[in-house]
């Protein structure tokens, strides 16, 4: 041990970065989860002037896609530079090709890989090896670590063996269990960076780099008579990479104490049992092996390090010699393979030892395989114990499954759940928080006061579900005097705290707490009084478990204590009080220190305020005594999903949503991702504190608030009054104002618990009250006392017949509006800015919609388990969706487009074929039909209806495919959704080629000028001074004119629209794209919460309106068709600046930020933005002024009879 | 003729002061006015609330969607360091003292005692030749007795006396029951000067969209009337330095307020309608009328219509009101 000893409590992406950062000189990156934070954290060192180990501070690029970032590091390492780049998933397979290059040219590289599921039947961003195994014929060598600490460790030697085998290194470790779990793990000290890398062989890999001074030639295309030879040249480094690494492992030990191997046996020396694995589950299984050994077993398990090269010999030699049965874990999947890699691998290593005779080993063991935690499943000791019980018995299952029950193919092995291992010593906690409450911050926050104040070890696990609004979060804590191994959820808990109130008639989360074990419950009611306002089920398990119930009202604290909704510090406070890991006094100092240190920077004000929560809390904490207490409880918990719902709904998606999907059995789920639209509506969340309420005596029926609400809970309907019996008693009914719909009646009704409370539709309402002007015609009101009467005026409000869409003119907004949405109640955040597009669209359109989605926030909102917002109308018609990837998504929809063509085409042949048996004059009307309007697609329907019914009775051939393409005779909507991530960078490729394509597709760019979904990364659509990650100094380069690029084809019906801003003008937009021949562009303005805005207090609108008002945003149409009519094509839909480019940019954080970080900088940013914003109108109003003469252009022609 | 006077105990060329006002911001505008000739510069407004509240709203939106999604635990780069308190207005201040001569007044803008007390000193670092305190506070809520607020304005004054040695002005509204006596207690409690008098925003409705907008319009030569008259009155009777601001468009604005007994006057809204060359065009003409009116020096005529000195104290006093409305006839 040559250097002091230090410990920090942080997670694995902190970790790898701390040494990609100190190791490398170019960085390009791309964001993609979970690997997004190690480049930023390399990105905030840098911009705050870190140096590296050579004291400079590296170079760092965010590239459009990961296929650009690998390109752009192959080339950093040809020219020289120690460079990197850090991914998951999809994107390492997309620097598969790259891969394979640096391989090949000996480059020496470390990729920093959180190893994530690779999307196959549906997306996951949770952790397995699907992605790292689809890299393993690339040639790089592959090590692997299994925890936060070896994440470190292993960083650095990667970084050493890479210099020194001139092998390229993935250094790969599971996504979020590894990458997000944070643990007290000892820093590397520079100086055992400075032992174990090599200068001389920096200057070497430097004399190897491309120079002119000493030109090379290399990328050669070779022919047979030369690439085998020259592939095989390379063999020797591939034979000494072991032995290498071995050898920076054990200098590595000689530095720091911690002894690693290539292949890492635990357990006994003669054991007979034996299980293989890497990652993040070896810590489990080690924990489980100890035990089981401890408990009278005889059982081993090897940890697999560096799985490539795979070291065949040094794999046997760790293997215990009495080993008579072997189980291998793949945390993969290869279907149709003879068994996972891993299994695979070890099985070749075995045969090739034991044939050659260099085996100590007495006899071949008898090897199975099995999966484990795909998507980061569970994977606990009681899971290792039922692979050894399997190892136990005469003929052990192989090709098994563990962790989920497989009652299709019966892959799965039993086990039991109530199996633990946990330490006594160890003290366990579990947190239920709101996303929006600060509990994971403050958990993180205890986690580094336990690590860094006291002995002890500690770990924190943070489980966060895909809602973003009202999302729940759930905090697994544990802290003892041993480095903590348990890398699976806390089941049993010492503590469980329930900092939201309403979490408690929903979630079932005193499952896990161990009997005499402590609750924390922060509730609006006295410690006196709160007893009969649990639910029943709670009082059980609280009497049963002879549990601890503590209370505090900690929201009032929070509110007195002036913090708002959050109330993190207050029950850390109590946390600490409770769980007596530090004495009181103690950790109240350290909760203060702490306060002092995060807050300091931000104002002696946020300081004040926590530190009056810390003060206020211990006063308001109070144990409820259980002893006399009896049942006397508010009933059931509330069940997740509605009861009306139908069974797939309620039984497997409700499973889901109450959180108990690792029940479900692989039979409850479909073997192909296909799911159920219609489902959103079923899962009544009950989010807001306050919904909007209808005064039909002020409301003009604009209908703008059913226009701009995101989760489509706001509605009008038209009706007959004869409609209308048996109403409830509030249900509120008005006489109609659209002269059209004179004699009508009108209402509007809010869904009140698929609300989310963001007054977007406050906030738009133009109409006020006469005598009391805040009022307006719609106006927020708490929730809970109207919950009841609402949800019976929902009811009532959906029996109601929908408006004839026939009879609607789509022109105006009023009208439209009367148009069922077919996309509602979805996951988004409240106030989200993108939804009221996609929702308005499926208005229009949905009920013929088809839609190419790329992933991010729309495909997340759209398409994430349990349910989908995506719904159907009376006729069973709706949206259907799909996502295919990020990058492909214009492409995936020009799919659709060409198949529904051809399949249209098919159809109109096999009609004209037909038509002596169908009728001629009814063949003419379905081959000519004007499907132009809603009343056109109507008939046309019928037409096909009595198609269908006809071809029913026909029996050939013909009639049958016929029959099976015959719906595509109604016109179809191809839509392309997506942010602009996707359309300006990863996705602009593709998107541009679709667009040139002249084929009738329709693109909906939903623009939040920077990369939402993956946490705010700069994109090619953020704007110039704009604050994001990757442009922490604001973003120096202005915003990349899509709208302009693609209106240079001529034949591209373009839009740049801003809903907040002007609503009919998306109307008419989304109208006229989707009437055009052609493809069409709608780039629509999204106000977002990483705009740095207050989201939920329905600001979007007006800002939506700033930055078209002040020239930030134009609104415009681009027709092709007014070309042809000699109009000029561009119409300039905004006017002309009202406000300065700055008096928009100080509203928004992701600009006004600046002004307190770089002012100087801000200040210039403000006046360029100017600048761009007056030379945008210029060249705008300059186009949309000039004369223009006929013309019809040939692509046009091509779009029409495409 | 002999323009100097003296203000906040400094020695100025001519009583011809550059108001707070935004024109102050830019570095360049600090150089044309002292070009143009104005004595000295009082500074755009430091204000102590937008401060606290740019904190709590940058606090506010960095915590905001933060640790609520699995891929999006944050929105927003950690920008390291903020400059959340006064430092870019002590850049300011040290380079406008980099660039200019004339003395330069620092301007703080504050309602109560803070944390922000702290500036004062830090704007006495910075260079700032003296410190003009803008103290506003309206206040609505009908238990808080006028003495109430009377003791916080001191108590502010006092405050940030502690914290300084430069010389402090404190710019007020008139709206006291007597400012007589508040100008006496804020003489005694140390300040060095009263600039009378501040001007608000005023709310105003819009009536097409319905909604209370405040906003401040450029001042008229009416404006003077208020300050002129409370210049007049506390002229001679306190030990602080009198400065006029509100109305003074051109030198017969300014002299009538030095006759009155000003130090200084202040000029605003004439700057911003008519340019820096305003300044020196005011400057002439008062040296002008001076000489066409047989005057030695700008101290000659300070106070000489003031209420002690003037042939007809009682003009100044309520009563006026009651004569002027008598013979005022339709």
């Amino acid at each position: 041990m040559k250097t002091p000893r230090v410990f920090k409590t942080i997670d694995g992406c902190e970790a790898a970065a701390s040494v990609a950062f100190k190791l490398n000189e170019s960085m390009a990156i791309y964001p993609i989860t979970p690997s997004s934070p190690i480049a930023e954290w390399c990105d905030q060192w840098a911009s705050e002037g870190k140096k590296n180990l050579w004291d400079t501070t590296p170079a760092i690029v965010e590239m459009q896609s990961e296929g650009g970032a690998v390109g752009a590091v192959h080339g950093m390492l040809q020219t020289g530079s120690l460079a990197t780049t850090f991914t998951a998933s999809q994107g390492l397979l997309l620097m598969i090709p790259n891969m394979f290059k640096f391989a090949g040219e000996l480059l020496p590289t470390v990729f920093h890989v959180t190893a994530r599921t690779v999307a196959t039947h549906a997306l996951s961003i949770f952790g397995d090896h699907s992605d790292i195994m689809a890299v393993r014929s690339a040639g790089w060598a592959m090590l692997g670590a299994a925890s936060v600490q070896e994440t470190m460790d292993f960083a650095l030697i990667a970084h050493a063996a890479t210099l020194r085998t001139r092998i390229p290194f993935v250094h790969f470790f599971d996504g979020f269990r590894t990458s997000h779990e944070v643990s007290k793990i000892e820093m590397l000290d520079d100086a055992v960076l400075r032992a174990l890398i090599d200068d001389k062989l920096i200057a070497e890999f430097r004399s190897r780099a491309m120079t002119p001074d000493r030109p090379v030639l290399r990328g050669t295309a070779q022919n047979p008579d030369a690439f085998f030879q020259g592939r095989e040249a390379a063999n020797p480094f591939y034979s000494a990479c072991p032995d290498i690494v071995q050898k920076v492992m054990d200098e590595f030990a000689e530095q720091t104490g911690r002894k690693y191997n290539l292949f890492e046996y635990v357990g006994a020396p003669d054991a007979e049992h034996v299980i293989v694995l890497m990652g993040s589950g070896c810590d489990a299984a080690h924990e489980a092996v100890e035990h089981l050994n401890h408990h009278g077993e005889n059982i081993g398990l090897l940890k697999v390090r560096l799985y490539r090269p795979f070291d065949g010999r040094r794999f046997v030699e760790a293997l215990p010699p009495f080993v008579r049965k072997i189980a291998v874990l793949d945390r993969t999947k290869e279907p149709g393979a003879t068994g996972e890699p891993l299994y695979q691998d070890c099985l070749t290593a075995l045969m090739e030892e034991l044939s050659a005779g260099r085996s100590l080993l007495k006899f071949m063991p008898r090897v199975v395989s099995g999966r484990y935690g795909l998507s980061s499943k569970e994977f606990t000791p009681a899971m290792v114990k039922a692979v050894f019980d399997n190892l136990k018995s005469d003929a052990p299952k192989n090709h098994f499954t563990i962790g989920i029950n497989d009652d299709v193919s019966g892959s799965s092995l039993p086990f039991d759940p109530d199996f633990s291992t946990e330490p006594e010593n160890v003290v366990r906690a579990l947190f239920y928080g709101l996303g929006a409450d600060g509990t994971v911050g403050a958990n993180k926050n205890s986690i580094k006061i336990i690590g860094e104040e006291t002995e002890n070890f500690a770990q924190g696990y943070f489980v966060y579900d895909s809602k973003k609004s009202g999302s729940i979060t759930t905090s697994h804590l544990r802290f003892g005097p041993k480095p903590i191994r348990s890398s699976y959820l806390v089941t049993k808990a010492n503590f469980v705290a329930c900092h939201q109130p309403g979490f408690l008639e929903r979630y079932e989360m005193l499952r896990s707490l161990v009997p005499g074990g402590t609750f924390l419950l922060n509730t609006p009611y006295a410690a006196e009084q709160v007893w009969s306002k649990l639910p029943t089920p709670v009082q059980e398990s609280l009497l049963a478990k002879k549990a601890r119930l503590f209370v505090i009202n900690a929201t009032r604290v929070a509110k007195e204590s002036g913090m708002g909704g959050r109330i993190n510090t207050i029950m850390q406070v109590c946390f600490f009080a409770l769980s007596g890991v530090l004495p009181k006094d103690e950790a109240i100092d350290a909760i203060k220190n702490s306060i002092k240190k995060t807050y300091g920077k931000k104002g002696e004000e946020i300081v004040k305020m926590n530190l009056q929560a810390v003060d206020n809390t211990l006063a308001h904490l109070h144990e409820v005594k259980l002893t006399d207490n009896k049942l006397n409880g508010a009933g059931p918990l509330l069940p997740p999903i509605s009861p009306d719902a139908p069974a797939f709904v309620k039984n497997v998606l409700g499973k889901l949503a109450a959180g108990f999907g690792d029940e479900l059995p692989v039979s409850a789920f479909p073997n192909d991702g296909t799911f159920p639209t219609a489902t959103a509506q079923y899962e009544k969340r009950n989010l807001a504190l306050e919904i909007p309420v209808w005064d039909e005596k002020t409301c003009i029926q604009c209908l703008k608030c059913v226009a701009i609400c995101p989760h489509a809970t706001i509605r009008a309907k038209v009706y007959d009054a004869a409609e209308l019996k048996d109403a409830p008693a509030t249900f509120k009914v008005t006489d109609a104002r659209v002269p059209e719909f004179n004699g009508m009646k009108f209402s509007l009704q809010v869904a009140a618990e698929d609300c989310t409370g963001c007054s977007l539709c406050v906030e738009v309402c133009p109409a006020k009250n006469k005598s009391e002007a805040k009022l307006k015609a719609i106006n927020m009101r708490p929730q809970p006392p109207l919950r009841d009467a609402e949800r019976a005026n929902w009811n009532y409000f959906l029996t109601l017949p929908e408006f004839d869409r026939r009879k609607i003119k789509t022109a105006t907004l009023r009208q439209q509006q009367l148009q069922q949405p077919l996309f509602e109640f979805s996951g988004a955040c409240a106030g989200c800015g993108e939804t009221p597009y996609i929702k308005m669209l499926t208005q229009l359109f949905g009920d013929r919609a088809v839609i190419a989605n790329a992933t991010g926030c729309s495909s997340i909102y759209g398409g994430n388990l349990p349910t989908t917002p995506y719904t159907t109308d009376g006729g069973g018609r709706g949206p259907t969706w799909c996502n295919s990837l990020f990058e492909d998504n214009a492409e995936f929809g020009l799919g659709f487009r060409v198949s529904i063509d051809k399949q249209k085409e098919l159809a109109e042949e096999l009609l004209k074929k037909m038509s002596p048996k169908l009728g001629d004059e009814f063949v003419t009307q379905l081959l000519l039909a004007d499907q132009g309007d809603e009343a056109g697609i109507y008939e046309q329907r019928q037409r096909v209806i009595a198609l269908k019914e006809k071809l029913q009775d026909l029996i050939s051939v013909e009639a049958k495919m016929l029959l099976s393409v015959a719906d595509q005779l109604v016109k179809k909507s191809v839509w392309i959704l997506g942010g602009d991530g996707w359309a300006y960078d990863i996705g602009y490729g593709g998107l541009d080629h679709v667009l040139a394509s002249g084929k009738k597709v329709n693109v909906l760019v939903m623009d939040t000028e920077v990369y939402s979904n993956t946490g705010g990364q700069m994109s090619k659509s953020t704007p110039r001074g704009a604050i994001a990650k990757f442009a922490a100094g604001g973003k120096p380069a202005g915003k990349k004119d899509l709208g302009l690029i693609a209106m240079s084809y001529g034949n591209i019906y373009v839009a740049s629209v801003a809903m907040g801003a002007k609503d009919e003008h998306t109307l008419k937009a989304l109208v006229e794209a989707e009437s055009y021949p052609g493809p069409s562009l709608i780039i629509a303005y999204s106000h977002c919460i990483a705009h740095g805005i207050a989201l939920d207090t329905g600001i979007g609108a007006r800002q939506q309106k700033l930055a078209v008002e002040s020239g930030q945003w134009l609104l415009y149409r681009y027709d092709p068709r007014r070309a042809a009519r000699g109009e000029n094509p561009l119409q300039l839909d905004s006017g002309a600046a009202k406000h300065k480019v700055k008096d928009f940019m100080l509203t928004e954080n992701r600009f006004k930020m600046l002004t307190k970080s770089k002012p100087d900088d801000a200040k210039l940013f403000f006046e360029q933005s100017q600048t761009d914003a007056d030379r945008r109108w210029k060249f705008y109003q300059f186009l949309a002024a000039r004369e223009t003469k006929p013309q019809v252009t040939a692509v046009i022609e091509t779009a029409v009879h495409h | 003729m002999d323009l100097t006077t003296t203000y906040l105990g400094l020695k100025l060329r001519t009583p011809l002061v550059m108001a707070a006002s935004p024109l102050s911001e830019n570095l360049d505008n600090l150089k044309r006015m002292e070009d143009a000739g104005a004595s000295a510069v009082v500074m755009h407004s430091l204000f102590e609330e937008q401060l606290r509240q740019d904190r709590l709203e940058l606090h506010r939106h960095l915590e905001n969607g933060t640790e609520s999604y699995a891929e999006a635990l944050s929105y927003f780069p950690d920008a390291g360091e903020y400059r959340l308190g006064p430092e870019e207005y002590l850049r300011h201040i040290w380079r406008a003292k980099e660039m200019t001569k004339v003395p330069i007044i620092a301007s703080l803008n504050c309602s109560s005692v803070g944390g922000w007390v702290e500036y004062a000193r830090q704007i006495q670092l910075a260079g700032a030749d003296a410190l003009e305190l803008n103290i506003y506070h309206i206040p609505t809520d009908p238990d808080v007795p006028g003495e109430m607020l009377e003791e916080n304005y001191l108590n502010i004054l006092r405050a940030v006396r502690a914290e300084v040695k430069i010389p402090i002005a404190v710019k007020l509204s008139p709206f006291f029951s007597n400012f007589a006596n508040m100008a006496k207690r804020f003489d005694a409690a140390g300040a060095n000067g009263l600039v009378l008098f501040n001007r608000f925003y005023q709310p105003d409705i819009d009536l097409e969209d319905l909604e209370v907008r405040p906003n401040l319009l450029l001042s008229t030569p009416m404006a003077m009337r208020l300050p002129l008259r409370w210049i007049a009155i506390l002229h001679g009777r306190l030990h602080a330095s009198l400065a006029a601001t509100s109305g003074i468009h051109r030198a017969g604005d300014a002299l009538k307020m030095l006759l009155a007994g000003a130090d200084v006057t202040m000029l605003c809204s004439t700057v911003l309608r008519h340019g820096f060359p305003q300044i020196a065009l005011i400057e002439s003409d008062l040296a002008r009328w001076l000489e066409d009116h047989d005057y030695e020096s700008v101290s000659q005529i300070k106070g000489s219509l003031s209420q002690k000195n003037c042939p007809d104290p009682t003009a100044f006093e309520r009563a006026q009101y009651m004569k002027a409305l008598c013979t005022y006839s339709i």
